[in-house]
């Protein structure tokens, strides 16, 4: 039972988070600069999203939403900047932002050619999914692998944040259909 | 302004929350870190809750009911005086992992 439930796990990651495992996977254990600096990433590419979609989205919820990420995301990347520079610590860019990055301006432009409720779906999903593979990576990668206690803290911090927005974000899910 | 003049606005902001009835009382709730804490309170009705958000980032106060919904901005408290008795489940509408029990007596 227990082998089969790891193997369904893992399934499941791999499904959701190819980039994240990939970056594991060429560099066993991130060091703290290049964790700050996957962190960060993420939370710029979920402002990116957001901003899109407070231009494109119709409906009142998913406006609403996105402009709760936007404020979120930049609250969380100011106090990981400032921590960043309490710390002496210079983020380090590495394959798995490189490959975020990239896989983010790819949906990015697949969701700039939608419009009206056909957008609005995609986002909500899309801000689902993102933010469970983000919250995976963070579980069992980023908060194990980081060695000084203020940034394991503030990346703890960002998890729940994370989590908070997987479930409101399936809540607007839910209410769209 | 004087001095004195100074000194009467103090003394009346200390004794003001003195005025109200004694029986009401104000009971803080603190949110820190995404954790709503207690998680679990006991109030009357007439009592005041006060909310302090600790975060840099908004939280709510939603009543699953619609009894209350309190914006609480980063860094800022604000208040709700309990209007009736009963078990009231409320969470954060931005982040509903935060969730928490007011058990509201007569």
């Amino acid at each position: 039972m227990f082998v089969r439930w790891s193997a369904a796990i893992a399934a499941a990651v791999l499904l959701s988070s190819p980039v994240l495992l990939q970056g594991a996977s060429a560099a066993d254990k991130p060091t703290d600069p290049q964790i700050a600096h996957i962190a960060y990433t993420a939370g710029v590419i979920d402002i990116n999203a957001a901003k899109q979609a407070q231009k494109k989205a119709r409906n009142k919820d998913v406006k609403a939403f996105a402009a709760d990420m936007v404020r979120d995301h930049e609250a969380v990347n100011k106090q990981a900047l400032a921590l960043v520079k309490k710390l002496n610590v210079t983020p380090e860019d590495n394959d798995t932002s490189k490959a975020l990055s990239k896989q983010a301006s790819e949906k990015l432009a697949e969701l700039d050619k939608l419009s009206g409720a056909a957008y609005d779906k995609a986002y909500v999903a899309n801000e689902v999914a993102y933010h469970k593979t983000v919250n995976g990576a963070l579980e069992t990668q980023l908060i194990p692998s980081a060695s000084n206690a203020e940034l394991k803290s503030l990346l703890q911090t960002g998890l729940k944040i994370f989590q908070g927005h997987q479930q409101h974000a399936e809540h607007v899910a839910a209410e769209l259909k | 302004m004087k001095p004195g003049r100074l000194a009467t606005i103090a003394l009346a902001v200390v004794f003001l929350p003195m005025v109200v009835p004694a029986h009401a009382a104000t009971i803080q709730i603190v949110m820190e870190n995404l954790v709503i804490s207690p998680a679990e309170a006991t109030a009357k009705v007439g009592d005041t809750i006060e909310w302090v958000n600790k975060d840099v980032f908004a939280h709510t106060a939603t009543a699953r009911g619609g009894d209350f919904d309190v914006m609480l901005p980063p860094k800022k408290s604000a208040t709700f005086v309990l209007k009736k008795a009963g078990t009231v489940e409320y969470y954060c509408r931005y982040h509903p992992n935060m969730k928490a029990t007011l058990k509201v007596e007569p």
